[in-house]
């Protein structure tokens, strides 16, 4: 049943300042709109939970405003968690109670009455597959069961709108795979908002309707993935010698077809001037003059690339940078 | 059941069944004040003989040691529990849901007391069972677990403070020492009149649990003794507003909901 909310996120200059000056995040315009999944993507240390701490009231914001499902997140925030429901960043549950005991305690908590209490309790179990292991300690769950059960929590009270903070961190393939479904299934049957945080490019390319980069605090782009991508634009072609001694002449073949890039340390990277069609011209190219390629390969504009073009560094590895840097604020 | 009284009754019952499930922080408060008791009774029995002691049995005067003890256990198993809380986010999740603060520490202390008061009833039973005859007769003993309970409440409430105000499990387990030792220069083995060393009876005067064994202990031996029930329950109350009034502050800060 799609009971879609009439209110999304919107979000004008927000800004949180830790102690030290620290701008975590540092002037954010947000507007997801009702029903949308919106892919808050970039590393560790960004910004992002910072944000979702903002919008799920956590947290009050230095400066600026925003309203979740149409409420004011510093003036009104009872209204707003009675309208959202969030799994945050690690999954905070209690090692000693079941799975069933804190479905019953959350849904106890948001006023839900006794008698509907073990009906949804069931419901979500049954739902976020974990009726068999129901009665048992959260301490024996594995990662995924645990990402489950928060998943579950956060439904407890239906929720229209959804804070999911880079929920799938550290589950395996099948665990994410399950997740994503779940995701899916509540933004479209159910007509859910959700605000998904992620440092995987392929989770925000699997799920979002829209996504936002952030780096430093700031969003750095924001559209469709097809947009985003559309506007780096032109694919690269890498390739690696047969034999290393004829890098050069690789070299001067591939840059006859687009402006060299640093993207391949053991070969050579262009990105091509007039797009894939140059492929085979490449080939041909390269059987003409003898030259034996032991690796070729066409990279289509990814999101990492996005986030390198308007972040000058690739999203793997960006992310130790900010987190040393938060580890330096915080000491 | 207003809506406040069901939260405070939903985390009390967490709570309860929290301590319950970890065997090492419900049992030890039940068996090393007993050992305790038993060692101390075993080996200063001699001590009754000094002029002006106030009871036969060193076992009887000692009986007080216990219910202090247990309420040190109630600081550290309610500060630990609360301070993993706030580590593990599961703090968080409760702030998400329209849980007010005042049901979070008030469901949180239910527990503990609870604990408390069945701990006090296990030492008042063993006591009984050894021979201990409680002067001031039932109610006394009924006494004797109201103030346990309160005492128990108080020192809950400073573990929850000292929870809310580091956030860090290990904070609060440091405070159990320096409790032990405020234990240890109270008047726990002596009356305060028969301490010799000037230090350490002053030091046995000023310390607060002193008044807090002394009321628990009057209604053991001494039968219905007004001033110092006053004293240890005018002690207990002031600890328990002191330290609520605390954790309602640090609460603030840790609860930065909007």
């Amino acid at each position: 049943m799609s009971q879609q909310a009439e209110h999304g996120i919107e979000a004008e200059s927000l800004v949180r300042v830790f102690k030290g000056d620290i701008r975590a995040v540092d002037g954010i315009d947000l507007a997801v709109e009702p029903g949308e999944i919106y892919g808050f993507l970039g590393p560790n240390g960004a910004g992002k939970s910072t944000t979702v701490h903002m919008l799920t009231t956590l947290l009050p914001p230095s400066s600026g405003r925003a309203r979740v499902a149409g409420f004011d997140v510093v003036h009104e925030g009872p209204q707003v968690r009675r309208a959202i429901g969030a799994a945050l960043q690690e999954a905070a549950l209690d090692p000693l109670l079941t799975g069933r005991e804190h479905l019953r305690l959350q849904c106890a908590l948001h006023g839900i009455p006794r008698a509907e209490r073990r009906h949804r309790a069931n419901e979500l179990l049954e739902r976020v597959g974990l009726t068999l292991a129901a009665d048992r300690k959260v301490k024996g769950y594995s990662g995924g069961m645990k990402r489950r059960l928060d998943l579950a929590l956060a439904l407890a009270h239906r929720p229209t709108i959804l804070f999911l903070d880079e929920p799938t961190t550290g589950l395996d393939v099948q665990s994410r795979s399950a997740l994503w479904v779940e995701v899916v299934r509540l933004a479209r049957d159910e007509g859910v908002t959700v605000f998904l945080t992620t440092q995987y490019l392929e989770e925000a390319d699997a799920l979002a309707d829209r996504v936002g980069i952030i780096d430093h605090g700031r969003i750095v782009a924001e559209g469709t993935t097809d947009e985003l991508k559309a506007q780096i634009g032109r694919p690269t072609v890498e390739a690696i010698p047969g034999d290393g001694t004829e890098a050069a002449a690789l070299a001067r073949i591939l840059e006859r077809f687009g402006e060299r890039t640093d993207g391949s340390p053991k070969g050579v990277s262009v990105r091509l001037s007039r797009g894939v069609g140059d492929l085979a011209e490449i080939v041909r190219a390269l059987d003409s003059e003898g030259l034996r390629v032991e690796h070729l390969q066409l990279h289509a504009p990814s999101l990492d690339d996005v986030f390198l073009a308007k972040t000058g560094r690739s999203l793997e590895g960006a992310g130790e940078e900010a987190e040393a840097e938060e580890v330096e604020a915080e000491t | 059941m207003t809506a406040l009284a069901a939260q405070v009754g939903h985390i009390a019952r967490r709570s309860l069944v929290r301590t319950l499930r970890q065997p090492a922080s419900a049992i030890p408060p039940f068996i090393f004040p007993m050992a305790l008791l038993a060692v101390t009774a075993a080996g200063l029995d001699s001590a009754t003989r000094l002029p002006g002691f106030p009871s036969d049995s060193f076992l009887a005067f000692f009986l007080a040691f216990p219910f202090i003890q247990g309420a040190l256990f109630a600081t550290m198993n309610a500060g630990t529990d609360l301070a993993r809380d706030i580590q593990t986010g599961f703090l968080n999740r409760l702030s998400l849901t329209p849980m007010r603060g005042a049901a979070l520490v008030t469901g949180h202390l239910a527990g503990v007391v609870t604990m408390g008061a069945v701990q006090a009833c296990f030492y008042l039973a063993v006591g009984l069972a050894a021979g201990v005859s409680i002067a001031s007769g039932v109610l006394g003993a009924l006494t004797i677990l109201g103030l346990a309970t309160l005492i128990a409440l108080a020192f809950g409430a400073l573990g929850t403070f000292f929870a809310l105000r580091t956030g860090s499990g290990e904070s609060v387990q440091g405070l159990f020492p320096l409790l032990f030792v405020g234990l240890f220069l109270s008047s726990m083995n002596l009356p305060r009149n028969l301490i010799e060393a000037d230090w350490f009876r002053f030091t046995a005067t000023i310390n607060p649990i002193s008044y807090l064994i002394e009321g628990v202990r009057s209604l053991i031996i001494e039968g219905w003794d007004a001033q110092a029930l006053a004293l240890g329950f005018g002690m207990a109350g002031m600890i328990a507003v002191l330290s609520l009034t605390a954790s309602a502050w640090a609460l603030r800060g840790r609860l930065t909901r909007t």
